[in-house]
């Protein structure tokens, strides 16, 4: 099976794009490939805990901590976060914070990347 | 593994989102990566300005004057700096009507060596056929 690395850029709240990296990654894991991570820019609100769900809006908390139960290996940009304060108490368990050279190299061995810009 | 390629594909103009930036943050960060990596492995990266992204090259850039923070020109100042390709498309800048004397063409500044690239369309097509990856912001 092969490994599969999502850069996923785009806000929590305002579009749909995150919600499609989380089917896109639980589809992947559910054919056996080891899929990574990566939350940048707008992105890493969604690795900030205590979020409350709202029928307006999009609700990915549990599906992540899902798919970190299954073995997806998530990362925030941690200057990303900081930036937004949002700090390292307020990461979820299993999550971790680095710096974005951690992605340049996930793309080494990865087989595939897709990258998910931003708004 | 060795060295692999990365084309960065930046097609939104500066200042009006965090894409540009991102992308030139995120294509320095490949100096630091090794630490993540097996040895003998690099991440090799271009960026290249496309479309509206172009105007992210444009020279003499105020940011630090009027929004307080360093300016997408100090960013690829730097990428010159550690010998990272620049290239801007020579088709998007005709468009907006730019001249290569308005475009960010060095760092001697900073004592870099690197100059930017001005390139066709066709050269940015087969530099995305020859990645291994490709980021578009």
């Amino acid at each position: 099976m092969g490994e599969l690395t999502l850069g996923v850029f785009p806000s929590l709240v305002g579009s749909m794009s995150l919600d499609f990296a989380f089917k896109l990654a639980e589809a992947g894991m559910a054919k056996g490939h080891k899929v990574n991570m990566w939350l940048s820019g707008n992105a890493v609100m969604m690795a900030k805990k205590g979020q409350k769900a709202f029928k307006d809006y999009s609700h990915n908390e549990k599906k992540m901590k899902e798919l970190i139960g299954k073995g997806m290996e998530i990362t925030v940009c941690e200057a990303c976060a900081e930036a937004r304060g949002y700090h390292k108490e307020d990461t979820p368990e299993g999550m971790k914070r680095a710096s974005m050279d951690w992605y340049l190299a996930k793309t080494v061995k990865t087989d595939r990347l897709l990258h998910i810009g931003g708004e | 593994m060795g060295a692999v390629k990365l084309l960065f594909v930046v097609q939104r103009p500066p200042y009006k989102s965090e894409n540009p930036r991102l992308a030139l943050t995120h294509a320095i960060a490949s100096q630091t990566a090794e630490i993540y990596m097996d040895d003998g492995d690099s991440v090799v990266p271009t960026v290249v300005f496309v479309g509206d992204g172009v105007l992210n090259a444009v020279k003499n850039q105020n940011a630090m004057k009027v929004y307080g923070v360093t300016s997408t020109e100090n960013h690829i100042k730097s990428s010159l700096m550690i010998d990272m390709p620049v290239w801007v498309c020579k088709e998007d800048m005709a468009r907006l009507g730019l001249k290569e004397d308005q475009i960010i063409t060095d760092a001697e500044d900073m004592g870099a060596e690197l100059k930017t690239t001005f390139v066709s369309y066709a050269d940015i097509q087969k530099e995305m056929e020859a990645v291994k990856h490709l980021l578009f912001f």
